[in-house]
């Protein structure tokens, strides 16, 4: 019971007015829960990772235990054999990020500055739905189309063809017994899988440029393909390093594309989902998890600098 | 620069479109195939027996019931994580802005691997059994930022002056908010919705991870993939999967065309 003359205000009442007047209570309100459960479930087990990266195994019972040791990064960076996973997973990342590049450019430019109206909607929603749409659905597709006896190899015989796949697939490293169980297969799949990720940031890079800059280049005495490589292309810089970003960590991660069109020769995804399950070895699979996250990061601070994160 | 694209142009871009779409379309023809052991091409004859033998598979319904299940439950809780830090994030400045971005994209852009084995090794610390609910979390935790982006954006180019105008006209902060700012921010709110539908049913690097026994449609498929049973039913149920995610995505892009961009940067951006 209150005996103040003044008439108390319903609840609500006050809770609104702390909330308006009080503009840091708001933000506290809004912002703590969403904050919380990222800090609490995603950075707490990111640090909890890195703390496994440092235990050792018992070597008797198999059982992780919690000491203290390098052994798990000693093992990663100085086995020839993970080097080796390294290195090809790293080189794989960079060849379908350029290959992911090259085929969006033309279809951001024909998105970006031809097409009109409902045409573009349609381009949009087109390279919109194979992003959203079934990941595994489309890696099983890629496989279909590279098998022996599928749509390419058909395809090659239909167009008299044959000599030159064979070629291909006889080259040393990226070749193999047919596309789909060779380095180079897999690059078409992760290049196909991975290229909607680049188109969109690139088209909305370009997007961004202003016609009037289009027009003073040409004013200025630029024949198109001048203005292509000095105004355009470094303009377009920034969405190329963001989806860069993508096709980069996405294949630095990724055990299924290598496991489904396989070439002998594991990569960082198959080794730590491997280490984890079948060898039972929790703190390796959480130190060959830690070089992803060490590349990642040296490459957004790169990507940033090229203005990545104003593209996204 | 509205002229006609050169003939180099278009062959290009188009080269490009038919590299994303026909594999799509093999994968519709495939499912009628009479072939069930190799992938010849071109199909030897054409059958509809798989759609009934599909049907037919009970640990295909179970996982479909367990991803529709999982897709719902994360959706709802990042649809309310994601509204709540749009409207702290839309307006207001403060020092840590950038960092709350950065952890926000930190699970996408991050291989998602590393989220999954991270996930993992602290349910394992903390004794957490594997189940339904740890798959909801983790699926929950990178559907949040495709929640905020939508609803971020649409709030920024919703104007302060009908916030100030409720209140001014005597509505508590309450009633602004069921009826100006949720109302303003719906299409986007839904879309972003069905997006994290859509990707919490698609989602498979995570879920392995995650997951323990229970088998959610990417999981199976993933099982059928390297010991398939019936190959052409693996085909028909890609078709499914297909049609399934096409819905969400199709009223996302529809609920937010013409009002703003729809981020499609990504399972990202």
């Amino acid at each position: 019971m209150s005996l103040s003359p003044a008439p108390t205000r319903p609840l609500r009442r006050r809770l609104s007015d702390t909330l308006v007047l009080r503009p840091a209570v708001l933000l506290a309100v809004t912002l703590l829960p969403p904050l919380a459960w990222m800090v609490v479930v995603y950075l707490g087990s990111l640090v909890n990772l890195l703390v496994y990266s440092f235990y050792g195994l018992n070597d008797f019972t198999g059982q992780v235990e919690p000491r203290f040791t390098l052994t798990n990064f000693a093992q990663v960076f100085t086995t020839p054999s993970n080097v080796d996973i390294v290195v090809r997973t790293v080189l794989m990342a960079l060849a379908v990020t350029v290959a992911c590049a090259l085929i969006a450019f033309p279809i951001a430019f024909l998105m970006a500055f031809h097409a009109r109206g409902a045409r573009k909607a349609w381009l949009y929603v087109l390279v919109l739905l194979p992003l959203w749409s079934s990941y595994l659905v489309r890696v099983y597709a890629g496989r279909l189309v590279l098998a022996q006896d599928g749509v390419i190899s058909a395809l090659a015989d239909a167009l008299h063809l044959r000599p030159l796949l064979d070629g291909l697939l006889r080259t040393p490293v990226v070749g193999g017994p047919s596309l789909a169980s060779s380095y180079l297969g897999m690059f078409l799949v992760f290049t196909y899988i991975w290229l909607p990720y680049m188109i969109l940031p690139v088209q909305a890079a370009l997007e961004r440029i202003s016609p009037a800059v289009l027009q003073a280049s040409s004013d200025l005495g630029a024949r198109p393909a001048q203005t292509l490589r000095r105004v355009i292309l470094p303009l377009a810089v920034p969405g190329i390093a963001a989806g860069s970003i993508f096709t980069f960590s996405l294949t630095l991660g990724d055990y299924i594309i290598p496991g489904v069109v396989g070439a002998p020769g594991f990569f960082i995804g198959q080794m730590v989902y491997t280490q984890q399950g079948t060898a039972g070895n929790l703190p390796l699979a959480a130190a060959f998890s830690v070089v992803p996250i060490l590349i990642i990061t040296v490459y957004l601070l790169l990507a940033r600098r090229l203005g990545a994160f104003d593209a996204l | 620069m509205n002229s006609r694209p050169s003939l180099l142009l278009r062959v290009s871009a188009l080269a490009g479109l038919l590299f994303l779409y026909v594999p799509i379309l093999i994968i519709a023809l495939y499912a009628f195939t009479t072939e069930d052991r190799t992938y010849r091409f071109p199909p030897p004859g054409l059958t509809m027996e798989w759609f009934p033998r599909a049907a037919a598979r009970g640990d295909m319904w179970a996982a479909l019931r367990l991803s529709l299940g999982v897709a719902l439950a994360s959706t709802l809780l990042a649809a309310l994580l994601g509204t709540l830090v749009s409207l702290a994030m839309a307006r207001a400045r403060f020092r840590a802005r950038d960092v709350v971005t950065l952890l926000l994209i930190l699970p996408i852009a991050l291989p998602g691997i590393v989220t999954g084995i991270a996930l993992l090794t602290t349910f394992q610390r903390l004794n957490v059994p594997l189940g339904t609910a740890t798959i909801v979390v983790g699926h929950a935790t990178f559907c949040i930022v495709t929640v905020y982006n939508n609803v971020v954006a649409r709030l920024r180019r919703t104007s302060v002056s009908l916030v100030e105008a409720s209140m001014d006209l005597g509505a508590d902060y309450f009633a602004t908010l069921r009826r100006v700012l949720l109302p303003s921010v719906a299409t986007a709110l839904l879309a972003g919705m069905m997006l994290s539908f859509a990707l919490s049913l698609d989602e498979v690097i995570v879920t392995t991870f995650t997951a323990g026994q229970q088998q959610t449609l990417p999981i199976w498929f993933l099982a059928e993939l390297f010991k398939p049973r019936d190959r052409p039913v693996t085909n028909v149920v890609a078709l499914m999967v297909i049609a399934l995610t096409l819905g969400p995505i199709l009223l996302a892009v529809r609920l937010t065309s013409g009002t703003d961009e729809l981020h499609g940067g990504g399972k990202s951006a």
